[in-house]
C-alpha cells in the first residue's frame, strides 16, 4: 500500500472549518466556543501524544507492548464507560471485563482464523477499535438497565415476592438492555456504503488503497465488532444487573410506595 | 428501618398470630414497610423479624417469600395471560399447576385463564395477583391495601373472594388497610399503627 505525507501546514488549514463551526455557534449563542477549542485542542494533544506511542510500538515489534497499550484502553475506556452508566450499582468490575473479554475473544479469534497477522500494525488499531465500540455499547446498554429497573421496580420487586430470584426477575430487563447494546451497530452495519462511508473504507481510500482491498478490511472489522460489542454488552448486562441487588434478592432501591 | 432518610417504623413490638389480623394506620405510618420486612423484601436497621419463631435472616428468602407470600398494592401483572400470571410463581421452581382452582379461590371463574392479564379491569387484575399469590399454596397471605385502587363494585368483589379464604385452614392474613370498617369486616384482630409504633 502507499503511504499518505500528510504535513502539519495541511492539518491546520481544515482549523477554518472549526472556525466556521465556532462562528454557527457564535452567531445562534450556542454557547459551545469554548467547547470546541478544547475538543480540539485535547484531540491535537491526545492523537498526537498516541501517534508516537504507536510509533515507538511498531519500531519494537514487541507484543507486550501492545499488550501493555490495550490495557490502558481497557482501563480509560472502563473509567469512561462507568461515568456514563453512573446509576448502575458496582458497575466497574462488569465493564473491565466486559472491555477485556471483548478484546481478548475478538483480537483472539481473528488471530487464530488467519485474518491478521500478530503485528502491532494490525493489533493496535484492530483493539482500539474493538475497545472503543464495546466501551460505547456497555455504557449504552448499562444505561438503559438502570432505566429499567429504575422504571419497572414495582414489577421486579412483584416477582421477588412470588419467589423470584434476582436473575429470574430482571431476566426481561436484561435482554432488552443488551438489545439497546447492540442495535446501534447492527443498524449502522446496515446502512454502510449507502448512508455513510465507514472510516476504515474513507481511510485506506484516501491513502491510495483499492477500493475492494478498502471494502474487504471493512467488512473484516464490521463484522469482528458485531462480535465484540454483543460480547461486551451481554457480559455487561449479565453481571451488571447484579449491582442492584442485595445477596438476599432484595432491590437496593425499593419502589416508590 | 428507615426508607428515604427517614424512619418509618421505630421502637415496633408486635407479634402477629395465626389467623386474620389487619393492621391499621393512616399512609405513611410504615402499614407497608412492614409488610416488605415480614417477606424480606428489606432489612431492618436494628432489630429482628421473626417467622414461626426463627429470625427471617436465618431462613431462605426466596423459601419464606413463597410460604409468606405478598400482594402488592398495584396490581403489577407479569406480560402475558391470565394463566401465565397464575402460574408465574410455580413455574419459577419448574413446577406445574392448574390456574383454575386459584382463580376461583381468588373469586375469578376459569375462563379469565386465556385472557390478556393487561386488557382486564384494575379490580380483576388484583383478583389475579391474589390467585397468583394463592397458586403458591401459601401459609401467610400479605395483603398491601389490596382494595385502595379500586372501585366499591371490585371492592366488594376482592373483599368476597378475601372472607372466604379467612375461613381456610392453615392460611394466615396479614391486611394492611387505612379503612377501619374494612378492618373490622376481614379480621378478627385488628392493629393500629401510628407514627412507627403499634397504638
Amino acid at each position: 500500500m502507499n503511504s499518505v505525507q500528510i504535513t502539519l501546514g495541511e492539518v491546520a488549514a481544515t482549523l477554518a472549518l472549526v472556525g466556521l463551526a465556532a462562528a454557527v455557534s457564535l452567531w445562534r449563542r450556542a454557547d459551545l466556543e469554548r467547547d470546541l477549542g478544547v475538543a480540539v485542542v485535547r484531540s491535537f494533544l491526545q492523537l498526537t501524544a498516541v501517534g508516537y506511542v504507536i510509533q515507538a510500538i511498531f519500531d519494537s515489534d514487541s507484543l507486550w507492548l501492545v499488550a501493555l497499550l490495550l490495557s490502558g484502553m481497557v482501563a480509560f475506556g472502563t473509567v469512561t464507560a462507568r461515568s456514563r452508566a453512573r446509576a448502575v450499582p458496582g458497575a466497574l468490575v462488569a465493564i473491565v471485563l466486559a472491555l477485556a473479554a471483548a478484546a481478548a475473544v475478538t483480537l483472539g479469534l481473528v488471530l487464530v482464523l488467519g485474518v491478521f497477522d500478530a503485528t502491532p500494525r494490525y493489533l493496535v488499531p484492530v483493539g482500539g477499535m474493538v475497545i472503543g465500540n464495546s466501551m460505547t455499547a456497555t455504557a449504552v446498554a448499562l444505561n438503559r438497565l438502570a432505566d429499567e429497573v429504575h422504571g419497572r421496580a414495582g414489577l421486579i420487586e412483584a416477582s421477588l415476592a412470588l419467589g423470584a430470584t434476582a436473575r429470574q426477575a430482571s431476566a426481561g430487563l436484561v435482554t432488552s438492555s443488551l438489545r439497546s447494546g447492540m442495535i446501534p451497530l447492527i443498524d449502522s452495519t446496515k446502512t454502510t456504503g449507502v448512508v455513510f462511508f465507514p472510516g476504515t473504507m474513507v481511510g485506506m481510500l484516501v491513502a491510495g488503497a483499492e477500493p475492494l482491498d478498502a471494502v474487504r478490511l471493512q467488512l473484516i472489522l464490521l463484522w469482528a465488532l458485531l462480535g465484540a460489542v454483543a460480547l461486551a454488552a451481554l457480559i455487561a448486562v449479565t453481571l451488571g444487573y447484579r449491582g442492584f441487588f442485595t445477596p438476599a434478592h432484595q432491590l437496593r432501591e425499593p419502589p416508590e410506595p | 428501618m428507615a426508607r428515604g432518610g427517614r424512619p418509618v417504623l421505630r421502637g415496633l413490638d408486635l407479634a402477629i398470630e395465626v389467623g386474620a389480623t389487619a393492621v391499621l394506620g393512616p399512609s405513611g405510618s410504615g402499614k407497608s414497610t412492614l409488610l416488605r420486612l415480614l417477606d424480606r423484601l428489606a432489612d431492618p436497621d436494628e432489630g429482628s423479624v421473626r417467622f414461626r419463631g426463627r429470625d427471617v435472616r436465618e431462613l431462605d428468602p426466596l423459601e419464606l417469600r413463597r410460604r409468606a407470600v405478598l400482594v402488592p398494592q398495584l396490581p403489577a401483572p407479569v406480560p402475558g395471560t391470565v394463566a401465565e400470571n397464575v402460574t408465574y410463581g410455580p413455574a419459577l421452581l419448574g413446577r406445574d399447576v392448574d390456574p383454575g382452582p386459584p382463580l376461583e379461590q381468588a373469586g375469578l371463574d376459569r375462563s379469565f385463564a386465556d385472557r390478556d392479564a393487561a386488557r382486564l379491569s384494575v379490580g380483576e387484575q388484583q383478583r389475579v395477583m391474589l390467585a397468583r399469590a394463592l397458586a403458591l399454596e401459601p401459609e401467610v397471605l400479605l395483603l398491601d391495601e389490596p382494595t385502595a385502587a379500586l372501585d366499591e363494585l371490585a371492592t366488594a368483589a376482592v373483599e368476597r373472594a378475601l372472607d372466604r379464604l379467612r375461613g381456610r385452614s392453615g392460611l394466615s392474613l396479614v391486611l394492611v388497610t387505612h379503612d377501619r370498617s374494612q378492618a373490622r369486616r376481614l379480621s378478627g384482630r385488628v392493629v393500629e399503627l401510628r407514627d412507627g409504633r403499634a397504638a
